[in-house]
């Protein structure tokens, strides 16, 4: 059977791809090929810059740059092929007016790794029956049958899962912790508040294959004793809101979800919460806050959400990509998974590679591969024949990474050592022309925009150190200015109640720590 | 108990799916915001009374999110994408033409309800930047020329 897969994640269908497939459809209906060409939408196929995207199988061919206008040409070169010969080993004879049939020796593909998207492009995400196909809830079903929720912790201490959403802390131990809490109705969050601009990795699975997320979820409710959940996502995410609803509502009516599944006394049933645009509601006992219906500000830690959360109870956050990836690890083993990546950083990781890069894209490689592999190779380096100046990680959370720097590998430790973070995923390519004060005081604003007011440190700190940054970028500011903007970023790291202020100062230290030179250029006064 | 013929008659389906727990309230008012396109200070205080929370509670937590709007949305509303990635390839460039193209800072909203200038800070779909979007069209790898052109477009 001919297969035509048309990528309908946002990216796509921004350029069209809906459009495509109308017509496409069409196509085969008028040739009466319909019981012959399979044209289904998919999630994320990878290189967004290059998007529409269309897969054909059983070639595995991936076409680029596919125009509606193309339909007709396409559907009459596979009619030609279904009727020229019975096997489809024949290469098609077709390429897009505009676009072109995409190499796929190129690394852009052969260095990927794919777990978390594995069906990420393979599978109608708005269909549970091809879900269940690829093997959907049967890791959830498997473990309700016969295992104990002590042994899928342990299971997912071995496997030396840190969490994704940007801090790498053990999901095991997370897991454990919640676990070990007196209660039976404690909750399970799933934070799909994917606030850092330049960052889509989790947009893309929950628009690809939500239910690998949703049995995540369910997976863990079991491990911990919990009975309920929650998906907090952002509200600009408007088509992953409606593709997650549907399959929260398909999951209920084939019993993936809800009461006694799978012929057990364990339940989980699931609500989704959808922000209003606050960016620190990423912060956990933000998001624990948003959730109950209040303004999104953080409090102290302890008592940790573990301990007190989301309505007095034991609660258990983790963001998209670690729940998506538990079934695989529980599929194929915790030995499996640890072997994947580095010692301490287990596994793959999912970024987002935008900027100034050739091939940008949805990217999924083993963790510890090396920064120059992802950008350089995989991306293309820069465009216009530009040269790389850094990469920005982490979102206005991280740092920049600077090019001579690029044999960096990516796992937790060692973005850390170099004042950035490994964040949620979001990797902005940025060339020689990038102005890194400018960049500074851009996520400056941003932390500024975003502070909750809560605390002093962040709410006059942004202030100021924005007005700083602000200075320097007009030529106004002297050596003393450059002083103090160190001295008191330092200070809003050390003294602000949440993450949000505790790394509002690591865009603009790391450009300092880097690209001094770019700092001193613009100070005017003396 | 409101009946059909009640103020914010809408809203009962949504109030009642949520058995007016104080805890959907940010659900509601998304649901409220949707129903009546803003959130008047009347709706705001039908909320507050359905869901049995002070309106000083209503009006904090809807104050404090981004989205939601405490006046109707002007005819023509104009959005310039400051994520990361739109940022670094013209982003500041847009926003300058679009303050000059229609009379207004980031931010503002023209008195007679024409038009609003306002940001997001990163639509996801990154490959694209820099993006603008106006109305319920999105303009990718959007120029400066290309948007001066759209925004004499604009019906008036």
């Amino acid at each position: 059977m001919t297969g035509l897969r048309c990528c309908a994640s946002a990216g796509c269908l921004a350029r069209g791809s809906g459009a495509l497939m109308g017509v496409l459809e069409t196509a085969i209906s008028r040739g009466e090929l319909g019981d012959q060409i399979q044209l289904r939408p998919v999630g994320c196929l990878g290189p967004c810059s290059q998007g529409p995207l269309l897969a054909l199988d059983p070639d595995g061919d991936l076409y680029a740059g596919v125009d509606p206008q193309d339909a007709e040409t396409l559907v009459a070169a596979l009619a030609r092929r279904l009727h020229q010969s019975s096997d489809q080993a024949t290469p098609l004879e077709w390429a897009p007016a505009r676009g072109e049939r995409l190499d796929l020796r190129a690394p852009f593909f052969q260095r990927q790794r794919r777990i978390v998207l594995e069906h990420c492009g393979l599978i109608d995400p708005t269909d549970l029956e091809q879900a269940i196909a690829v093997g959907a809830y049967g890791q959830l079903e498997r473990v309700l049958q016969s295992w104990s929720p002590e042994q899928v912790v342990t299971e997912l201490q071995r496997s030396g899962l840190r969490g994704r959403g940007g801090a790498g802390y053990p999901t095991g131990l997370k897991w454990a912790t919640v676990a070990r809490m007196p209660g039976a109705r404690k909750v399970v969050v799933c934070n799909a508040d994917e606030g850092d601009p330049g960052a889509f990795m989790d947009r893309a699975v929950l628009e690809g294959d939500p239910h690998r997320v949703l049995e995540g979820m369910a997976i863990a409710a079991y491990a911990v004793g919990a009975d309920h959940g929650f998906i907090y996502i952002r509200a600009e995410y408007e088509l992953a809101i409606e593709r997650l609803r549907l399959a929260i509502e398909q999951a209920v009516d084939r019993g993936r979800l809800g009461a006694a599944l799978f012929g057990t006394g364990f339940g989980f049933t699931l609500e989704l919460r959808v922000g209003a645009g606050a960016y620190v509601c990423g912060e956990e006992t933000a998001l624990i806050a948003s959730i109950e219906g209040k303004r999104g500000t953080p409090r102290p830690r302890p008592p940790y959400p573990a301990e007190l959360g989301v309505g007095g109870r034991p609660t258990l956050i983790n963001n998209v990509e670690t729940f998506a990836n538990v079934a695989p690890i529980l599929r194929e083993g915790a030995d499996w998974f640890a072997a994947i990546g580095t010692a301490g950083s287990s596994g793959t990781k999912v970024f987002s590679l935008t900027g100034h890069v050739r091939r940008g894209g949805l990217v999924e490689v083993p963790m510890g591969t090396s920064l120059a592999t992802v950008v350089l190779e995989m991306g293309e380096g820069s465009p216009h024949g530009s040269a790389v100046k850094a990469v920005q990680t982490g979102g206005p959370s991280g740092g920049c990474v600077p090019a001579d720097r690029l044999d960096t590998r990516l796992d937790y430790e060692s973005l850390q050592s170099l004042g950035t973070i490994m964040g949620s995923g979001g990797m902005v390519v940025l060339d020689q022309n990038t102005d890194m004060v400018a960049l500074a005081a851009y996520f400056m604003a941003f932390c500024r925009e975003e502070s909750c007011g809560k605390c002093v440190p962040c709410r006059a700190g942004t202030v100021q150190l924005h007005g700083l940054l602000e200075k320097i970028l007009a030529g106004q500011a002297s050596q003393a200015d450059l002083d103090q903007l160190e001295t008191l970023g330092a200070m809003v790291m050390d003294t602000s109640l949440c993450g949000l202020g505790q790394s509002a100062p690591k865009p603009m230290l790391s450009t300092l720590r880097y690209f001094r030179g770019d700092y001193l250029a613009r100070l005017g006064a003396p | 108990m409101a009946t059909a013929s009640a103020p914010f008659a809408a809203l009962e389906p949504l109030l009642r799916r949520h058995h007016g727990r104080a805890d959907a309230l940010i659900e509601v008012l998304h649901g409220a915001q949707q129903c009546y396109g803003h959130l008047s200070d009347p709706l705001l205080r039908h909320v507050a009374a359905r869901l049995q929370l002070p309106l000083s509670r209503v009006k904090g937590t809807a104050s404090f999110y981004h989205l939601f709007r405490f006046q109707p949305p002007a005819r023509h509303r104009c959005v310039v994408c400051t994520g990361t990635a739109c940022q670094i390839q013209g982003a500041p460039a847009l926003v300058a033409a679009m303050e000059e193209g229609l009379g207004l800072k980031l931010g503002a909203r023209r008195g007679d309800g024409w038009a609003s200038l306002s940001e997001v800070r990163c639509l996801g779909t990154c490959s694209d930047a820099p993006l603008v979007q106006i109305d319920d069209s999105i303009g990718r790898q959007q120029t400066v020329a290309g948007l001066r052109r759209w925004l004499q477009e604009l019906e008036p």
